[in-house]
Order: C-alpha cells, then sequence, then structure tokens
C-alpha cells in the first residue's frame, strides 16, 4: 500500500510533574518544567508505526506545532519509527494561545499539501484535556473519522475502528482518507531503542510557517483566570457514632 | 571450633516449620515458646523440619536464633507504666502486633507482646531508663524493611517503633542540611526535599517504608551511593538515646567539626544495639536539573566492565547510578510483576543514570558515550529516558527484582562486596556448585560500588540447599577479601558470620563497646554480634 501517514505530536509538561500555577494567575509554570510528548500522541505513533511494519503504510510523517524545542518531540517520534518530520514553527504569544482550532487548520492544510491518506492523533492533550483536535481536523477536511479508537485494521481499502464509547464498545467501517484518534487501550507504545534513536538523528525535520498553510494562527479566545483547585479539607475524627451523627446533623448532612 | 560453643548446648527437640505462603500466620509450640523462627500457614505446600536434639547432635544453622538470654519479662506494672507514659501509644492487641513481630521477607518472626510508639526524644529516655533498670530487653522498629532479620523480636523483646516520631525539625536552604527525627520516612523526606530543590543523599528500594533512623542505624547503601557517598559521609550529626536512658546529643548540623571523638561513627551501622537514634542531622545534595536514564543490553560481563570503564570516563562527573541485573532477573520480572524488556534480550542489563545542572551538556556526553559503546559493540542495545515516567518505568526494572524473587518461594539472600572483575565469578561459581538443587541463581546489584546482591531461590525451605550454600559462599567471598554483607548488616541471620569478613580482636573489641555502653545487653539483644561474644 502506498498510504501516507500523518501523525501529529504535541509537546506538553511531562503527566509526572507537580503543575504549578503562575503568580499572575494567567496559566501554569512552564519555565524549566520537564516536558515530553503527550501520552496520547505516543500511542498515535505507535500504531502508525504498527502499521507500517505490516506494510499497510509507507510513510509515517510526525507533526508539531510550536517554538524550537517541539524539536525534540518529533525526534522521539523519528525514533520510534517515523521517517520525517514536520516543524510548524509557532512561538511567543501565538503558541500561548494556540488551540485545537489553529492546530486543526494546520493539520488540514498539511493533509491536502503532503497528500496523506490518514490521519492519526492522540484522542486529547492532558495539558488541555479539549478533545477537539482530531474532530475539527476531519471536519475540515470533509473527512471521515473514527475516534477514541482501541482498536484499528485495514480491510479492502476501508477502515475498520472499534471505538470506546460510555456504553461500552462501538464498532465502524470508514472510507479512506480518514481522521483517527487514539484512546488508551490502543497499543503499549515502544521503548525507542538505541539503534533507532542515532538513526533518528539523521532523519529530515522540515520547517514551516502557519503563513506558508495559508493560516492565521491569532486566537479568539482569551484565558482569563488560572487557579488551583480549591484545597481538599482534612478529615475530622471522632470518637463515637453519637459524636458522628452530631457533627453530620451540625453541617446540614443529615 | 571456638566460633559456635553455645549450640553443643541446646535445649530438646525444637520444631522449625517453614512455607512461602505466610498470609496466615500462626505461633506453634506455645510451649517451647522460648524458640523463635516459627512460622506455619494452611497453604503449606513442602515444608521441612529441623530438629535440634542435645549436646553431640549436628549444631542448628548459625543464622538461627539462640536460646532466650535471662531478661525480664513483661508484667502487669510494666504495662501500667507505659500506658501512663504513652497513653494510646502502648499497643498490646496481638493483631496489631503481628506485623510488627515479623520482618519483610516473612522468614524471621517473634513474640513480642508489647509495641511501643513514642514521640519524643525524653519518651524514648524514659522508656529505655525503665527497661534497663528492669531488665527488659528492647528491639528499636524503624520500617521494618530489614532484610537480615534486625529488625524484628527474636523472642519478647519490647518493640520501640519510630513511627510517630516524624517530624522534620530544621532544613537550611542554604548549606542543604535537613534535621529530622528518626522515624520520618524516607520517600516523605525526598518529597519534603524536592519542594525545596533538593534531595536525599540516598536512595532504596524500600523507600516507601524505610525511616532515616533505621536507615542510619544499618547504614545503608542503595541506589545513589556511587555519587554522594555513604551515610558516613553525609551524616552531619545524631541525637541517641542510650541503654541506660542518657541522652546524647552529638545533632551538631555543621559540614565539618574536629573537636574529639566521633562519636557519631560508633552508632552508624550499630544496628541499634549501642544506643537508639532519635535524630538525624544530613546533608543534601541540590536537586539535580536534568536527570537521564539509559538502560542497556550487554553479551558478557567482561563487557559490562569495560563499559563501566567507558562510562566513568565519558561521563564522569555526571554519572550517579551504575547499577546492573542479568537474564535471570529479566525472566522473573516478566514472569511475576508482567513488566516488559524494553530492549532485546540480553545475557546483562545495565541501568545508568546521570544527574546534572545542565540538561544539553548532559544529554551531550550521554549520547557521545552511548555512541561509543554502541559502535565498539560493547554494548548490543539499549534505551535512552528523559522523562519522569519513562525514567520511573526503567528504574523499576533493578528496583522491584527483590519482590520479583519473593514469589519464587524460598529465597537465600545474599549481600557480598568483592572486587569488581570477581563479581559475576561468584554467581556462576555457585550456579555450578548447586547444580539442581536450586531453583534460580540470579545475580544483580551495585555494580559500581563493588557490590553483588547473590539470590538463591527454591520453592520451599531446604537446609539440604542450605548447607550447599553455606559457608561455600562465606568462603568463597573470604578468599577474594570480600565482605560477607556489605550493606544489609549482620541482624539476626549474619552475626555468627561476622569472623569471615573481621578478625577475633576486632570482634573483641566491639563485644567491649557493647560492654561498655549497653552492659545489661538490653539493646537489639542476639543482633549483629556472635553469639560467643554477646
Amino acid at each position: 500500500m502506498s498510504a501516507r501517514v500523518l501523525v501529529g505530536v504535541k509537546r506538553v509538561i511531562d503527566y509526572a510533574v507537580k503543575i504549578r500555577v503562575k503568580p499572575d494567575h494567567t496559566g501554569v509554570v512552564t519555565d524549566g518544567v520537564k516536558h515530553s510528548m503527550n501520552p496520547f500522541c505516543e500511542i498515535a505513533v505507535e500504531e502508525a508505526v504498527r502499521l507500517k511494519e505490516k506494510k499497510l503504510v509507507k510513510e509515517i510523517v510526525a507533526v508539531s506545532c510550536g517554538p524550537q524545542q517541539v524539536q525534540e518531540t518529533i525526534r522521539t517520534a523519528l525514533a520510534m519509527g517515523a521517517d520525517r518530520g514536520i516543524h510548524v514553527e509557532v512561538s511567543g504569544k501565538d503558541y500561548e494561545t494556540l488551540g485545537p482550532l489553529q492546530v486543526s487548520k494546520i493539520m488540514a492544510a498539511l493533509a491536502k499539501k503532503e497528500e496523506a491518506d490518514l490521519i492519526i492523533l492522540g484522542k486529547q492533550a492532558i495539558d488541555d484535556d479539549c478533545n477537539q483536535t482530531g474532530q475539527m481536523t476531519a471536519a475540515l477536511l470533509d473527512w471521515p473519522q473514527g475516534t477514541f479508537a482501541s482498536e484499528l485494521t485495514l480491510e479492502g481499502g476501508k477502515l475498520k475502528v472499534v471505538r470506546e464509547v460510555d456504553g461500552g464498545l462501538e464498532t465502524i467501517m470508514i472510507n479512506m482518507p480518514a481522521v483517527v484518534t487514539a484512546d488508551l487501550r490502543l497499543n503499549t507504545p515502544r521503548y525507542a531503542t538505541l539503534p533507532n534513536i542515532m538513526k533518528a538523528k539523521k532523519k529530515k525535520i522540515a520547517n514551516v510557517k502557519p503563513a506558508d498553510l495559508g493560516v492565521d494562527v491569532t486566537s479568539r479566545l482569551e484565558v482569563l483566570n488560572v487557579d488551583e483547585p480549591a484545597q481538599r479539607l482534612a478529615g475530622v475524627k471522632v470518637e463515637t457514632v453519637e459524636d458522628l451523627v452530631g457533627k453530620l446533623k451540625e453541617s446540614g448532612r443529615i | 571450633m571456638g566460633i559456635f560453643p553455645r549450640f553443643t548446648r541446646l535445649p530438646l527437640v525444637s520444631t522449625f516449620i517453614w512455607s512461602q505462603y505466610s498470609s496466615a500466620l500462626t505461633a506453634v509450640g506455645r510451649e517451647t515458646s522460648d524458640r523463635a523462627l516459627i512460622v506455619s500457614s494452611s497453604q503449606l505446600i513442602q515444608h521441612r523440619c529441623v530438629h535440634s536434639r542435645g549436646s553431640g547432635a549436628s549444631p542448628a544453622n548459625p543464622g538461627d536464633a539462640p536460646p532466650r538470654s535471662p531478661f525480664s519479662r513483661v508484667t502487669q506494672k510494666d504495662l501500667a507504666f507505659f500506658t501512663t507514659l504513652l497513653p494510646g501509644r502502648t499497643i498490646t492487641d496481638p493483631d496489631l502486633l503481628k506485623s510488627s513481630n515479623i520482618d519483610w521477607l516473612k522468614t524471621v518472626q517473634g513474640n513480642s507482646e508489647v509495641l511501643l510508639r513514642p514521640k519524643t526524644t525524653e519518651e524514648v529516655s524514659q522508656i529505655l531508663r525503665y527497661c534497663n533498670d528492669r531488665n527488659l530487653a528492647v528491639c528499636p522498629q524503624g520500617g521494618n524493611t530489614g532484610l537480615v532479620g534486625g529488625s524484628v523480636p527474636v523472642f519478647d523483646e519490647i518493640i520501640l517503633s519510630t513511627s510517630l516520631m516524624n517530624q522534620v525539625m530544621m532544613f537550611d536552604g542554604i548549606s542543604g542540611i535537613l534535621t529530622c527525627q528518626a522515624g520520618c520516612v524516607l520517600e516523605n523526606l525526598s518529597h519534603y526535599l524536592e519542594e525545596k530543590d533538593f534531595i536525599m543523599p540516598l536512595d532504596l528500594g524500600a523507600k516507601g517504608s524505610c525511616h532515616i533512623g533505621g536507615n542510619v542505624s544499618t547504614n545503608a547503601g542503595g541506589l545513589r551511593l556511587l555519587r554522594y557517598g555513604s551515610l558516613r559521609g553525609t551524616v552531619l550529626g545524631l541525637e541517641v538515646v542510650l541503654a541506660d536512658g542518657r541522652v546524647l546529643n552529638c545533632l551538631a548540623a555543621l559540614r565539618k567539626d574536629n573537636t574529639g571523638y566521633d562519636l557519631k561513627q560508633l552508632f552508624i551501622g550499630s544496628e541499634g544495639t549501642l544506643g537508639v537514634i532519635t535524630a538525624v542531622s544530613i546533608l543534601c545534595p541540590r536537586k539535580p536539573k536534568a536527570v537521564n536514564v539509559a538502560f542497556l543490553g550487554c553479551s558478557s560481563f567482561q563487557q559490562l566492565l569495560e563499559t563501566f570503564q567507558c562510562c566513568r570516563g565519558m561521563l564522569g562527573e555526571i554519572l550517579s547510578a551504575f547499577e546492573f541485573l542479568d537474564a535471570s532477573c529479566m525472566k522473573l520480572l516478566e514472569k511475576h510483576l508482567k513488566l516488559t524488556n524494553p530492549i532485546t534480550e540480553s545475557p546483562f542489563y545495565i541501568v545508568i543514570e546521570t544527574a546534572g545542572s545542565n540538561a544539553t551538556h548532559d544529554e551531550e556526553k550521554l549520547h557521545n558515550f552511548l555512541e561509543e559503546v554502541m559502535a565498539s559493540s560493547l554494548v548490543t542495545d539499549g534505551t535512552v529516558a528523559t522523562e519522569a515516567t519513562k525514567i520511573k518505568a526503567l528504574w523499576s526494572l533493578r528496583e522491584r527484582v527483590t519482590e520479583a524473587l519473593t514469589h519464587e518461594g524460598y529465597t537465600y539472600k545474599y549481600d557480598i562486596s568483592l572486587p569488581v572483575e570477581k563479581i559475576y565469578d561468584l554467581v556462576q561459581d555457585m550456579r555450578g556448585h548447586l547444580g539442581d538443587m536450586a531453583k534460580n541463581v540470579v545475580g544483580y546489584g551495585h555494580v559500581g560500588d563493588g557490590n553483588l546482591h547473590l539470590n538463591i531461590t527454591s520453592p520451599s525451605k531446604d537446609p539440604a540447599l542450605l548447607a550447599a550454600i553455606e559457608p561455600y559462599v562465606y568462603e568463597w567471598t573470604s578468599k577474594w577479601k570480600g565482605s560477607i554483607s556489605a550493606e544489609h548488616g549482620l541482624g539476626l541471620k549474619k552475626r555468627n558470620y561476622i569472623y569471615y569478613s573481621k578478625s577475633s580482636e576486632t570482634v573483641a573489641l566491639m563485644g567491649s563497646i557493647k560492654g561498655m555502653l549497653d552492659p545489661k545487653g538490653i539493646l537489639n539483644p542476639y543482633k549483629l554480634l556472635p553469639d560467643n561474644i554477646q
């Protein structure tokens, strides 16, 4: 198959890091904080690599939007098995306000430019939890979408997607080209091994600006305030059942 | 031989029953309650009984408990004193006492009936003064994670727990000196320090449970010793309560202090036999800004050693850990804990950690090193992690080997220091020597420090296997002038093997010091010092 896959990878604050709100409440502290690839994007890359290993896909292109540092994230995707990367340069204020609408416009433009047959994205990013980019990209391209995928198979030029939904699992059949978003149980991402990490250093990452793709990244949203969730108060221990009932009555619970 | 005279005077008919499923523990044979180490379970698969008869029979295992010394027994009057001193913190409920009476490996169990939980040094002092007067034996207990049976009572010693002495007293952000009570859990201290941009100078697999007081009294080594040195260097001061209740305050928080004999060094590593540590002041390093972990595979131990040399040369000052495990360990991790091997199967695996203040600088050094070892084929495969979640995953492959082994049945553990080149020779020799008698013979450990953790498993406790292992392993170690206990200490299990690594004059002097500091011998009896000295 001569399919080309576009995989979006987002650089986010590492899952294990403790998040701190900036003193001016405009956002969270990102300076000097450990970042890594969004876990759902890792799963997306892994799925693309597995499709390539099964010879169902010819080329994997990893895409990330952001400042210079996102190149690390693209390199990780290359080390996992992607063939080349595209770095869409967005920095400063534009980067701070970059959201799913802008990214999906960029992905749609790249899909057309690169003549992609399949776009695989993580279902959501762990920093904003938007869960919108995949769906918006499909809408902009007027392509079918298979979101929350926990299983993906190619059957006679169509995609069979098993989706995780509230009631259980839903299986759908969609035409290609399509957009798929990866859910947790789609696969377990591989570790990038040293030989691949070395090879990845030689793979190409192209630089592109949103303007080159005809995309305007100005945001229509304004963040008013960012706060930590309310502190959970310590519990109170009581000695007897009577005390417990008394306290519950006091606080108006019963 | 002069070493074990006491074993020729053993009382009659003692029964030892072992099982690897010790979820339901009951003490067997209350009439022979002076005998410890009795564990039975309703899920015995295979058990062996070792009967020790009177003189004339072969001596029982030197690692087993000696007869009970003539300490007093706890009376109602004693309990009244303790409950007045520590209201609500004098535990006598057998169910609550259970977990404090048995060690982490579930191989040693005592019959203590009293667990005390003091909150202050003053309370510890009063407890010990009283116990010394009454001639009551005391077993100090921290997180109870020790591996040589040193942290639990052998008979009915009163358990003195530091679990409520968990306050940080002071932290100086400029010098990095932390002063805290002995019952602080290591992991909690790490989290406290991380907020302030510092870390503890030691790290070990038991960090979620072990207390800093216990770490100091056992001179714990751990995963960071290669970089930050041992507790003998990083502990700056101690507050210790002596056997008669006197409080020895050597809690200076000073980097340099050459005024007289350095008494704290006596207590570090004394395993609770010379005094009870109640507070510690320790020098903490700055938290590294960049931590990387590489997991590598080597096809021979020789190549592993050459990788170590290359590592030392190319990574130099940023190297913070160099650990190894063998293919047998990996198999057990996959089998019992369902962990995945991130690289291709190899005979040996190395975990390398770098820690530095500049990510770009460290990564460049690390990548150059990795390119070098891959190109020269010293290393056959590997992976690198810079993100916290991945780093944790790679470290768990080394840190959880001990846990994986507990699922294999009974484990014979040996913690040996040897010249680095000889480390794996011992593992291979043991494999050859034991043949089919052992189910697994695995080797892993702090190869950078010359410290091997040799573990041998069998479905259940097997005296014939034990007889084949010991004293062979200790003689082998002694031949190469190694230590029979690199970091785990002697506790109950290894006390009588001290002579393999220390001369009789040295041990005799240890006995004199013990006699001077604890004339009645109430502090953690039956531990550390061999039976002929106690």
